[in-house]
């Protein structure tokens, strides 16, 4: 903790956990599709669904898909932006058996055609999880900086992504690997401490069986 | 290195190198953090400008919120303390800049959590209220806003900061005693005056519930960041009289904890029981949501 966890974070209100959190879940699934989104369909869960309205939280979920930071004033009225940028949006509402009261699950497609599927909880305070990322079960909170790398399940990818983050000096905190079809599509979720530069980003991008790379900043 | 588990510890280590609370903290959060003391004095003062932003904005007399329950009572509470009201304009005008900033987050203004969304109208009522209706320098108010963090992240390391696990204890009453803190030491108090005031701010909010109608940040939150000013003034005043707390300050913090454990859930953010069950509660959530 430091202190501009307490005096801060500056945001748009009116509350952390049903704004703030909820933009930076939509930022998420953004920096995921890493595409311009041109459609969203977004499916709110429990306390979400029950108050999203009051709480600005459908503004604040299109507002981070359009890239806008939590304090960012365009925020409210991003539902007409979304409208100006061309993103065609729809929001559900629905249930998921033992998911956190604050979860929604955001489903975007990016103009090249490219899509992306994320479930996520807003869990207080601007804190988000992300608990599934294109139907593989992942698991990171935002608090580190958090290195999304997808790829094709294939001997030794592992290795040549964390041999190249150990050549850099940068330290890994966290490892979570998930692969639901052995040589399909996987997911590295690795939270790391301190820094990870661009150079480093665009290095893993070009490694061979990579299919993306994200990073998230700390919150 | 500073560890925030305990405002004696800090009170102790000001005292010891006679300097202020937030020199302390300054010093402590440039080293923790690799920054340099001035870029986190910036950081600071901006968020500060962040809250006198929000008291203009949220002054205005046709503000309103998204559901509609609040707002513009904050212009109210500023025509009317132009009378002198009962205990003086300073007061009323203090009082208006609490109820601004909150109802102006209630619209889906811009706002600093300190240290929640909730509560983020008491610090600029009672440390902007200081720095502008008696003249003081800006970066007193910044500096003061570094005691109130520590103070801050004391509690919220020994007890919670969030509604939804301590009550509304948790969020404006650690508002209310951050607020009390920074306002004795840019008042000139000694660090353990401080410590006192943030001590009695908390006992006189120990136990406030967290009961939103219908969930949302709005009633009673905003009249609750009022009231939050006028727990930190009288702490504040007290502590600079010299009056003690006779429980230590860390002691309190801890009881709070307690507290808010001991709450039921219903009390605790859930919209189910206290003020969000009563009849006209029950009524509103569902005028705004529908049955």
């Amino acid at each position: 903790m430091q202190i501009f966890d307490i005096i801060g974070p500056v945001m748009i209100g009116p509350s952390s956990s049903h704004t703030a959190g909820a933009c930076r879940l939509g930022r998420v699934a953004r920096k995921i599709l890493a595409d311009r989104p041109i459609k969203a369909r977004i499916g709110l869960c429990g306390s979400f669904a029950q108050t999203y309205r009051g709480h600005g939280t459908d503004k604040a979920l299109i507002a981070g898909i359009l890239d806008m930071h939590t304090y960012d004033s365009r925020l409210r009225n991003a539902l007409t932006l979304a409208g100006d940028e061309g993103l065609e949006y729809e929001f559900y509402l629905t249930t998921i058996p033992g998911a956190h009261p604050n979860t929604a699950i955001i489903e975007l497609t990016g103009e090249s055609g490219s899509t992306c599927h994320i479930t996520g909880a807003s869990i207080g305070g601007g804190n988000i999880i992300v608990t599934n990322i294109n139907g593989m079960d992942v698991q990171f909170t935002g608090q580190y900086n958090t290195l999304i790398v997808l790829h094709k399940d294939t001997p030794g990818v592992i290795a040549a992504v964390t041999n190249a983050m150990a050549s850099s000096g940068t330290n890994i905190g966290n490892f979570r690997l998930s692969r639901p079809q052995k040589g399909g599509e996987a997911v590295m979720t690795i939270e790391v401490d301190g820094d990870v530069s661009d150079s480093m980003i665009r290095f893993l991008r070009e490694l061979k069986y990579i299919t993306g790379v994200v990073l998230i900043r700390a919150i | 290195m500073l560890e925030y588990n305990s405002i004696a510890v800090l009170v102790e280590a000001a005292t010891e190198q006679n300097i202020t609370i937030s020199e302390l903290v300054l010093n402590d959060q440039a080293e923790q953090t690799e920054t340099s003391r001035e870029d986190l004095i910036t950081h600071m003062r901006d968020n500060l400008h962040v809250m006198q932003d929000a008291v203009k904005e949220g002054s205005v007399q046709n503000l309103k919120s998204t559901s509609g329950l609040t707002g513009g009572d904050a212009y109210k509470m500023r025509e009317y303390s132009k009378t002198g009201g009962l205990c003086g304009s300073f007061f009323g005008n203090s009082l208006a800049r609490a109820l601004a900033v909150s109802e102006y987050n209630a619209a889906m203004g811009k706002i600093v959590a300190s240290p929640t969304a909730g509560s983020c109208g008491i610090l600029p009522g009672t440390v902007l209220s200081l720095m502008e209706e008696r003249s003081l320098p800006e970066d007193r108010a910044v500096m003061a806003l570094f005691t109130a963090g520590a103070f801050g992240m004391v509690i919220a390391t020994k007890a919670s900061i969030s509604g939804a696990q301590g009550g509304c204890q948790a969020e404006c009453g650690s508002a209310s005693a951050m607020a009390a803190a920074a306002m004795v030491e840019m008042a000139g108090g000694s660090p353990e005056m401080c410590a006192h005031a943030c001590a009695i701010a908390i006992k006189n909010q120990l136990g406030l519930v967290c009961d939103p109608i219908a969930g949302l940040v709005e009633v009673p939150c905003v009249k609750r960041n009022a009231g939050g000013v006028a727990c930190a003034f009288t702490a504040a005043e007290l502590a600079l009289a010299g009056i003690k707390s006779v429980i230590p300050v860390d002691e309190v913090i801890d009881a709070m904890r307690e507290v808010g454990d001991s709450m039921p859930c219903a009390l605790k953010e859930t919209a189910m029981g206290g003020l969000a069950a009563t009849p006209t509660g029950i009524r509103l959530k569902q005028e705004i949501f529908g049955e």
